[in-house]
This record gives structure tokens, sequence and C-alpha cells, in this order.
């Protein structure tokens, strides 16, 4: 049972983002990035991370892609961009990216070798939240101040000057 | 005193780097009094040396010294070592002696030359390398003399370096006499290799101990006069010589006449064990002497140039020498050695005084008449005239015969004859120089008409002093028929080479020595006609007989053949490979190496695109690389 | 179950992904999303290995990337924005104030 889940989730997730890749209409793009980011919810979903999930879905697949919505009606781009004319580029990038997966498969499989498959029950959200204010605390409270920065940022880089 | 001959090269060698460093600044006067004043500290210790060594008992051995230990490498050994026998000393007489009397000379000679002080310092530094050459006790430290006179020889000729005649004539030099001593160090070499050391009297000893095969005594000894040819300026690598005569006629006095070609018969005496020890090489000594003597005197009848005419004669006389050592007459050739050095520097200077009051006029055709305008000149001169034509009893006359006789009573009658001619021929050209510049009607041009004047005396003391030499010296070697005890030289020397001279009968002797006084005679009365009785007979003589004056004036074209067969394919040879080689190769890879260099920066740009893309690709590719190289 | 190395699997697939559809892509604002998508394949590994080793680690390491990811986007989007006032474009070919 979780298997088809599982397996759907991913169709979904690649299958969004090679869209992506494919399509040259930009709205397009972003729009085929929120259904892979909805899908990897769920895939967090399984694994047994439902914070994460319930983040992901909010921040990922909500925010930030609204947020790239956003730019996109802002620049209102039409022009499909031409096709690639020098194929070495292209060439290139993929054959690296297909060793590079050779490399990242043979990583994992390495890491992971040790591991079992079995899963202890995964430690509920308590946990996670007192883990947060512990050992994690220090990432946290500057991750607090980090978005504040991003924020204040923003607004100073492209905000409307006086008299724009 | 006599213990301490080992600086007598040292001496000369200190003030020639004197005046090599501060030369300049020491004004002419002192210049010249040091110079002079070092040969003569060395001749004073070589006389010192001569005494010690006429006292010494029967056993003690010749002093020797050894200064420094110098290369010591495996088996091979070689020092800076000397040695004093009777051989070195007679040699380093001749130089000091010689030596000291041309420097006094050159004092007044060169006295308003601009390079005064490097004249002097060179003319040191070739005492001192000459003294080195014939003090040296093993076969490499000689070849560092050897070696260095050439290279002064080469500075001293071409002095006048702003002359392209003189730079070109000290290259020649230093390049022929190259020739012959690639010769000298292959012998050396093999030497080394079989004897297994430098030291002069185990190669002399080395025949007869039975290291060397008579093959390789012969081998040895023919490389070792082949670089005497160099040295020496026999057939086949005389043509130097003649071209020297650029350089300032003192120093032609001094090295081109009495010392440095002297080298060669120094040191074929020097390893007489090897010579007698092959018959093969002696004979080859002896007669590429005897062929030399005549060969460069029937030159020397056609030159017109003053100094021109002494080099042949110099070439020939050495000629002699080398003949007398060839047939085992090593005091001979040495005692020829002596006389030669006294009245060829003699004539020398003495021709150095003629140019010099003529202003600097060297034609003989345009002299003549000088016989009273240069009273000191004139007698001189022609007291070394006659000793160098064997005339009774100067000292050419005793020298010269005992080498013809020592050929004669080895059986060696062809070689004999040869001496003869040559005696003739010698007897006949130095009487055409006296006649041509001497006697008759002044023929210079207008300008060489005005006063002449003779030689300040400081030149003219030496001449002096070189003219008693030359008619005296003779007396130290009489021949036999004045009694066995009378060869003072010979006893002096015995022991010191491998004697082998003949003597043959008393009355014999007589017969000879009349035969060569008559063949001397014979070249002067025929001069005497040519050029003062019937002057036209000369310019008869060359319409008859067109092709053979042609030949002796062209020298034989012996240069010119030198030139087709070896100087032209070496240069054009070394321009291929200047090409090919210098320029194609070498060039080439250096100016590639920049290209790549270039080319490959250009390259490089491609990377710096300043597309983000280019950039971004490179971070991937990098981390592929990183990532593999953790997993592996 | 479902092995965490088919999770890890295609947690390195979407990074591949990502990787091509950064060099594919020629606008600077695609671009920027692939790199998210980036992020979120690292997301997908760093559960995958935390769910075997029993621990919420990851979930916490996962919180902090999508919050630093919302951070970046934000002043990401804003420079973009920025040079495309400047430059009128945001091909990134037309980018190239580093030549040379």
């Amino acid at each position: 049972m979780a298997w088809i889940v599982f397996l759907t989730l991913s169709f979904l997730c690649v299958g969004a983002v090679v869209a992506m890749i494919v399509s040259r209409n930009q709205a397009h793009n972003a729009l085929f990035l929120v259904l892979a980011f909805a899908s990897l919810g769920g895939l967090f979903g399984l694994l047994d991370a439902p914070f994460a999930a319930a983040a992901q879905v909010l921040v990922y697949a909500g925010a930030i892609m609204v947020l790239f919505l956003f730019a996109i009606m802002m620049f209102n781009l039409r022009r499909p961009e031409p096709p690639e004319k020098k194929r070495l580029r292209t060439v290139l990038a993929a054959g690296l990216g297909f060793v590079l997966l050779l490399e990242l498969v043979l990583a994992g499989y390495r890491a992971l070798s040790g591991a079992s498959a079995g899963v202890p029950a995964g430690r509920d959200l308590a946990h996670l939240g007192r883990l947060l204010f512990t050992d994690y605390l220090y990432a946290f409270e500057i991750t607090s101040l980090l978005i504040l920065a991003a924020l204040v940022g923003a607004l100073a880089l492209a905000g409307k000057r006086e008299g724009d | 005193m006599a213990g301490l001959f080992w600086l007598i090269p040292l001496i000369p060698g200190a003030s020639s780097l004197v005046l090599l460093l501060a030369g300049r600044r020491l004004g002419r006067s002192r210049v010249a009094a040091l110079a002079s004043g070092a040969v003569l500290a060395s001749l004073l210790l070589s006389i010192a040396g001569l005494l010690a060594l006429l006292g010494r008992g029967a056993e003690a051995a010749a002093p020797s010294k050894m200064l420094l230990p110098w290369i010591a490498s495996g088996s091979f050994e070689a020092s800076l070592a000397f040695r004093f026998d009777e051989l070195a000393a007679v040699m380093s007489l001749v130089v000091t002696g010689v030596g000291f009397l041309i420097h006094v000379y050159s004092a007044g000679y060169m006295a308003g030359d601009e390079g005064y002080a490097r004249y002097f310092a060179f003319l040191n530094l070739f005492t001192f390398f000459m003294l080195i050459l014939v003090l040296a006790s093993d076969i490499v430290l000689m070849f560092v003399g050897w070696e260095g006179v050439g290279l002064c020889s080469y500075l001293l000729i071409g002095f006048w370096f702003d002359r392209p005649a003189a730079s070109k004539a000290g290259l020649k030099a230093f390049l022929v006499n190259r020739v012959g001593d690639a010769a000298f160090i292959v012998a050396i070499l093999i030497l080394l290799s079989t004897v297994g050391s430098a030291g002069l009297a185990a190669i002399n000893a080395a025949p007869a101990a039975g290291l060397l095969s008579p093959g390789l005594v012969t081998l040895v000894a023919i490389l070792f006069f082949v670089g005497a040819t160099g040295k020496s300026a026999q057939i086949p690598l005389y043509v130097w010589l003649p071209d020297a005569m650029e350089g300032p006629t003192p120093v032609s006095a001094l090295i081109h006449a009495a010392t440095m070609v002297t080298a060669g018969v120094y040191m074929v005496c020097r390893l007489s064990g090897l010579y007698a020890a092959s018959v093969a090489a002696s004979s080859v000594v002896a007669w590429v002497g005897a062929l030399t003597a005549v060969f460069a005197a029937t030159m020397a009848l056609v030159q017109n140039d003053i100094k021109r005419v002494l080099a042949y004669s110099t070439i020939s006389q050495i000629g002699y020498m080398f003949l007398g050592c060839g047939v085992g007459a090593y005091a001979a050739g040495l005692f020829h050695l002596v006389t030669h050095a006294f009245f060829k520097s003699l004539l020398f200077l003495a021709a150095g005084s003629v140019i010099h009051a003529l202003g600097g006029e060297q034609d003989m055709r345009r002299m003549g008449g000088l016989r009273k305008r240069l009273p000191v000149t004139f007698p001189v001169f022609l007291i070394g005239a006659l000793a160098i034509s064997g005339i009774p009893f100067l000292s050419g006359f005793f020298s010269k015969d005992a080498i013809l006789t020592a050929a004669y009573a080895g059986g060696r009658y062809v070689l004999y004859g040869l001496g003869l001619a040559g005696a003739a021929l010698t007897a006949f050209y130095m009487f055409r120089l006296i006649y041509l510049a001497f006697y008759g009607v002044a023929r210079g041009t207008p300008e060489a008409e005005r006063p002449i004047h003779e030689s300040p005396r400081v030149m003219t003391a030496p001449l002096v002093v070189l003219a008693v030499f030359s008619a005296l010296a003779g007396f130290v070697g009489l021949p036999a028929y004045f009694g066995r005890r009378a060869d003072l030289f010979g006893r002096f020397l015995e022991g010191a080479t491998a004697e082998a001279a003949r003597h043959p009968a008393p009355s014999i002797e007589v017969v000879l020595a009349a035969a060569a006084v008559l063949s001397a005679l014979l070249g002067l009365g025929l001069a005497f006609v040519f050029y003062r009785r019937s002057p036209d007979i000369p310019g008869r003589l060359t319409l008859r007989f067109p092709a053979v004056y042609r030949l002796l004036v062209g020298k034989y074209f012996v240069d010119e053949a030198y030139e087709a067969v070896v100087v032209r394919p070496l240069v054009r040879g070394s321009e291929r490979i200047h090409e090919r080689f210098d320029l194609a190769v070498i060039d080439g890879a250096l100016d590639g190496s920049a290209a790549a260099a270039g080319l490959a920066g250009k390259g490089l740009n491609v990377l710096q695109s300043g597309l983000l893309r280019d950039y971004a690709l490179a971070f991937l590719l990098g981390a592929v690389i990183f990532l593999g190289f953790l997993l592996i | 179950m479902i092995p965490p190395a088919a999770f890890f699997i295609l947690a390195a697939l979407l990074f591949v992904l990502g990787v091509v559809a950064f060099f594919v892509k020629k606008d600077l604002l695609t671009q920027f999303m692939a790199v998210e998508v980036m992020l979120n394949a690292g997301n997908l590994a760093f559960l995958a290995l935390s769910r075997p080793a029993g621990r919420p680690d990851g979930q916490a390491v996962v919180l902090f990337v999508i919050t630093v990811a919302a951070a970046e986007a934000v002043i990401g989007l804003a420079i973009i924005v920025l040079v495309f006032r400047q430059r009128k474009s945001i091909r990134t070919d037309d980018l190239k104030g580093l030549k040379g």
C-alpha cells in the first residue's frame, strides 16, 4: 500500500520537474514546481516527518512559489527563449549530471549500508520541539534573525525610492 | 739560491698579473722596468741554477720541487711540479736571456704605443707560460704551458686589434695551433691510459718498461709531433707563422723566432725516450724537418716584406732542428735552437730597427742604401746574416754543421743533401735581403728620404749583445775535430736526452764542414750577382720562368688549398648548422614555448566568458570530481 | 516499509534534474527555481537518512533549510528585480559583465 503512494508521489514529483525543464513558459514552470513541492510534502509525510511535510506545503509550495509567481507577473516576459545555440554546454551538463547521479547513488549506498531498513517508531513532535530549543537553539535563533534580515534587505534593495 | 728555481716562472707571472690589473696607472717607465726586471730576476735564478747543475756530483738528482698536488682522480695524478735538469736549464736560459733583451728593446720600440702596459703584461704572461712549459715535470703541466703560450701568441699577434689583418692573423695562429693541440691531447690520453702516469720520466721509460707496445709508441710519438708541427710551424701546419708578422716586431723576435716556435723541438727532446724507441716516428720527424727546411727556404726567395723573409727563414731553420732530433742528434738540434735564438732574434730586432727608422716601411723594394745611414743596425744585421748562413766561425756554422754531420754519419744521405741545399738557399735569401735593404740606391718614397736616424740606445744595446752571442756562442759546441772534450754543450746535456748521434771520423767531418761552407758561399755569391752586380737578372728570370715565380710567390697556394678544402666547408657547414639547428631548433624551441604560452593564454581566455552558466558548469565539474575523489 | 534507499535514489534524481534544469534554462528566474528544486532534493535526502536513525534531527534540519531557502528566495528575487531594472533583461546570456 505504501509503495503505491510512494510511487505515485514520486512520479508526480519527477514528472513535474521534468515538465518544468521542458516548458518554455515561466508561469507554467512555476506552477509545475508548485505541484512538485506539494508531492514532495506528501513524500515527507511518508517518511514519518509530519512537521516537515506541513512546513513544506505551507512555506515552500505556498509562500515561496507564490513569491515567484509575483515576480513572474512583474517581469511580464512574453518572448520565448531562443533554442540553445551551442550544443556543447547541454551535452556537457547532461553528461556531468549523469556522472553526478551515479556518484550520489553510490554515496548514498555507502551511507545506508549500515543502517537497517527497519524503523524505530519516529519520535513524536514533542521531541522535535525539545530538540529545537536545546540542541539546535543557536540555529533556531539565528534563523529567525536571518528572516528579519531578509525582510529588511528586500525592502532596502527593491523598495520604491522617493519620487519613483 | 739555486733551490729557488721554482720561482723562475712565477716571478714573471706575478708581474704580469700586476701589469694586467694596474698597468695603466703605473706609468711607462715603471711598467717597462717592472716587466724587464721580472725577467731579469728569472734570468739570474736560471744562471744560479745552471751553476748548481755544473757543480753537482754525478749521483745527485736534478733539483725538482713540487708546488701543489693538482689533480688526483682515480689512478690519474698530475701535480704542479717543476724539475730543473740540464735540458730545462738550457731552455730556461734562452727564454729568460733573450727574453730580457727583447723586453729592454721593446721599451724603446713600443714607446709611442697606446697599449704599452697591455703589451708588457702579455709579454710577461708569455714568459710565464713558456717557463712553465720548460720546467714542467709532467706532461699535463707542460701542456698547460703549451696552451698558454698559444694564447699569448694570439693576444700578441692581434695586439693592434683594430687592424683587421692583425686580428685575422691572431685567430689563424690560434686555430691552426688548435689542430695540432688536438693531436697532442689524444697522445696524452693514450699515454695516461697505458702508462698510467703523467710524469715525463715515467713516459720516457715506458717503452723500455714494456708498458707501451711498439705500435703505440710510434703512434704517440707521431701524434705529439703533429702537435709540434702546429706549434713550431712545420709542414703541414706552418701557415700561421708568416701571417703572424702582423704583430709588433719584438713579438716576432721573441715568440716566433726564439722561444714559442722552438717549444716543439724542446718537446721532442724531452720525450726523446719515445722517439728513440720508434724508428718510424724519428724518421717522420727528420723528413718533415728536412723537407720543411727546403720548402720554406724556396718561399723566402721571392718575399718582398722584410719580416716575411725572416718568418720563412724561421720555419726553415726549425726544420733543421727537427732534422737533427730526428736522426738522434738531440744535442745538435738543441744547439741549433740556442744559436738560432740568438741570431734570429737579432735579425728580427734589427729589422725592427730598420722599419722604425723608415717610419714603418717593410717592403724591401722601397729600401736601399741604409748601410751608411744606420751605423749600428747594419753591422749587427750583417753578423746575424753571416751566422745564419753558416759562415765559419760564427755560431750558426757550428750548430748547422753538427746537424748535417749527424745526418751524414747516420747514413741518411738524402736528408743530408736536403740540408746542404737548404744551406745554400739560406745564404742566398739572407744576402738578398742584405743587398736590397742596405746597399744600392735608396729606392724609397720621398717621405722616407727625410733624415733617418739610428734607433735609440735602448734598442741598439740589445742588438749588440745579441750580435756578440751570435758570433761567439758556437764555441761551446765545437765539433770533434777540435778534440772530444771540446763539445761542452753536448757533454753538458749528456743523459738528459736519449742521444744517439754518431760521429764520423774527424777527417770526414772536416770535409763535411767544407762542403757546408762551400754551399753557403755559393748562395752568397749568387745573391751578390743577382742583387749587386747585375740587378736585372731577377727580373729576367721572372720573365723566363713565370710559372715557377708565381708558384713561389703564391706560397705554393697552400693557404688557398686549406681555405678551399678545410676552411670554407667548415664555415659553410657551420652556417648550415646555424640555420638548421641554432635558429630552427633552439630558437624555435624558445619562440615555440613563448608562443605556446601565448596560445595557452588565449585558449584559457575562452573560459573567462563572463557567462554565468559556464562558471556554473565549472562548479559542477569540480563538484563531480571532488565527490569522485571522496568515493574512491 | 519503503526502504530509505528508494527515497535516497529519488532525492539524487531530483537533485540532478535540478542541475540539468539550471543549465538548460536561460533566464535567471527559472534558474533560480531550479536551485530551489536542488534544495528540496537535499531536504528529502536528509529525511531519508534521518528515519533509520530514529531521531528527529533530520526534521529540524529540514525546518532550517526551508526557512533559509525562504529568506534566500526573498533576497534573490529582490536582486533579480534590480537586475531587471538596470539591464532590462533577465536572460543570463546577456549578463556578461564578468567577461575577460
